[in-house]
């Protein structure tokens, strides 16, 4: 089959693989139709994830048919057309009986800190991933659901992280009604946050970043307010004057490791690797909050150490919840959410490549190349 | 502060507004699982046939696992190395990160073992940039073309001074 080949930092292709089998009675086997790559993909491309090994295939976000599967599998037949929770659960671990699906015990072996990821790295169980034609998709009976009739396939799959994750965000927050929220990125997951922190009830969005099509966009996208962090001298400045030298009541992290807007941060965090990703967009989150308030982080960082300001969660009585999302806990909410029109997840989607083009699709992502916010992998029908 | 309550229009707006829900996710099913430890009922064990590196934060392999790439070559040796370290311990990544930076050059050796010169521009995607970014790729062109510059110079002076020395 055809796969996204990792090769080293900024360096990937397709290049023939052998298919993929059945290696335990629970898995099944999906061909896969469409994939997308990910903010978080481009913490792997760039090198700052531990353990990612050349040779491997990237990939947690796609749906496909199934075409085989495990003596152990009930629920699922080959045929179906699923989409694929980038959580790898066992749904019997005492994390996933907490409905923990991203903090699954029984799926990754070489870290404890992280549950089983597709395509994520040895870190996150040494899966290959879904940019690929076909993909081995573990406890096929816990996390992949049929698409529901009626779904348009690309809202389908962007159920299997973004929306979610963005959701998960926004809850995280413990957002109450007339709230002000400050969510930090406006890739994918904090468009898809913006958009869902009025679902809880917010009464004031703001979205930071630097990039003004993505602002242009969320502004338009999620009837929220944005701004650019280029343009403020001091954004956590601008935040508190803006909330009356108050704070905003919910901060959300929705950049990770890759942020920029601080010379010594992206320095230490992204060249040197001294620290686990660059900590950015979340020491201006733990600044820019209230007192008493909220920080939610679902931007990714390495396993290793970063410098934020911990004396100020202290002196502020600031709570912090974060996670990877539980994808299969929010997806009959969400499913709902999309049918009555209520988020609108497709619209984020700005590029579709084959899988031949994946190093131009990486490249044009990672760089924000022609307005770029969502790519898609569209496989080839054969 | 904007006063006006037009954000209350939004499609959905507060459906899912619960000034109740606390303790929020992640602590909100807690189902006292927790005090049973490990001992859940596991399911069925992958069988494992390729090498499998372990945290020592745990007692045996999860009872699924990715078989992708296994440790091979020098970064092999250095990445089971690592993993005598716990996830607590730089001892443990900062190895890693080595490894992955020994692994690229070991797929470039491997690559020409199998008579494959690997097209590095096309694998860092540059035909986005000829169509996308023409400046930036212009910028990275001549700096490249400059430093290489640079080097040929050295070495042909290094190359003079050592015959006028020497
Ligand atoms: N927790 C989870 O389950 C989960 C799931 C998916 C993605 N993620 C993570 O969410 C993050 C965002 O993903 P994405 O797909 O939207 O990525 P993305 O790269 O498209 O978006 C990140 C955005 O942050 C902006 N940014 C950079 N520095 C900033 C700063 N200091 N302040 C504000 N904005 C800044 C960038 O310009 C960019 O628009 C990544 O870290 C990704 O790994 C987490
Ligand atoms: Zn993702
Ligand atoms: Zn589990």
């Amino acid at each position: 089959m055809l796969a996204m080949n990792y090769r080293g930092p900024f360096r990937v292709r397709a290049s023939e693989k052998p298919d993929p089998v059945i290696l335990h009675p629970e898995d099944a086997i999906i061909k896969v139709t469409r994939s997308c790559i990910c903010g978080s993909d481009l913490h792997l491309y760039h090198g700052l994830v531990p353990d990612t090994r050349v040779g491997m295939t990237f990939g947690h976000e796609f749906m496909g048919t199934v075409v085989d599967i495990g003596s152990d599998v009930h629920k699922l037949k080959v045929g179906d057309t699923v989409l694929v929770p980038f959580n790898i659960a066992c749904g019997k671990c005492a994390f996933c009986k907490q409905e923990l699906y991203g903090n699954c015990h029984e799926s990754n072996s070489q870290a404890t800190a992280v549950g089983g990821i597709f395509g994520y790295s040895h870190t996150a169980g040494g899966y290959d991933g879904g940019q690929a034609e076909y993909v081995r998709v573990p406890y096929a009976d816990v996390g992949p659901t049929v698409i529901p009739e009626g779904m348009d396939p690309d809202d389908a799959l962007l159920l299997t992280d973004v929306v979610p994750t963005g959701y998960q965000a926004a809850e995280m927050g413990g957002i109450k009604p007339g709230d002000t929220v400050v969510v930090f990125g406006a890739g994918p997951v904090g468009i898809m946050a913006a958009k869902c922190a009025w679902l809880f009830g917010a009464a004031r969005v703001i979205v930071i970043d630097h990039l003004e099509y993505r602002l242009e966009f969320v502004r338009n996208y999620a009837n929220c307010e944005a701004y650019n962090f280029g343009s403020l001298e001091d954004p956590v400045l601008f935040l508190k004057k803006t909330t009356d030298w108050f704070g905003a009541d919910v901060c959300i992290d929705a950049v990770g490791g890759d942020a920029a807007g601080n010379a010594m941060q992206t320095l230490t965090g992204r060249k040197l690797l001294l620290q686990a990703g660059s900590a950015t967009a979340l020491h201006w989150a733990i600044n820019s909050v209230k007192k008493g308030g909220i920080v939610s982080i679902v931007g990714v960082y390495g396993p290793t150490d970063n410098l934020i300001p911990i004396g100020n969660v202290v002196n502020k009585g600031i709570t912090i919840r974060a996670n990877q999302a539980s994808v299969k806990r929010l997806l009959p909410r969400l499913i709902d959410h999309i049918m009555a029109g209520r988020l609108d997840p497709k619209a984020i989607i700005t590029h579709r490549f084959p899988l031949e083009e994946i190093a131009e699709a990486y490249h044009m992502f990672s760089a924000k190349l022609d307005n770029c916010i969502k790519p898609v992998l569209v496989m080839s029908a054969k | 502060m904007e006063d006006n309550k037009d954000y209350q229009q939004i499609s959905g707006w507060g459906i899912d507004a619960d000034p109740e829900d606390e303790p929020n996710y992640p602590i909100k099913k807690y189902t006292g699982d927790d005090h049973n430890r490990s001992n859940w009922e596991r399911p069925q064990l992958q069988v494992q046939d390729v090498e499998i590196l372990k945290s020592n934060e745990r007692p045996s392999l999860s009872a699924v696992f990715g078989t992708a790439s296994p440790p091979t070559g020098l970064s092999g040796v250095i990445r089971r190395h690592a993993f005598k370290y716990s996830e607590n311990s730089y001892g443990h990544w900062l190895p890693l990160l080595l490894a992955d930076r020994i692994n690229v050059v070991e797929g470039i050796i491997e690559d020409l073992s199998e008579g494959v010169i690997p097209n590095i521009f096309a694998e860092r995607g540059w035909k986005a940039d000829f169509k996308y970014n023409k400046g930036a790729l212009a910028k990275k062109v001549l700096i490249r073309a400059a430093v290489l510059g640079v080097i040929v110079i050295c070495l042909s002076k290094k190359k003079k001074r050592k015959s006028f020395f020497g």
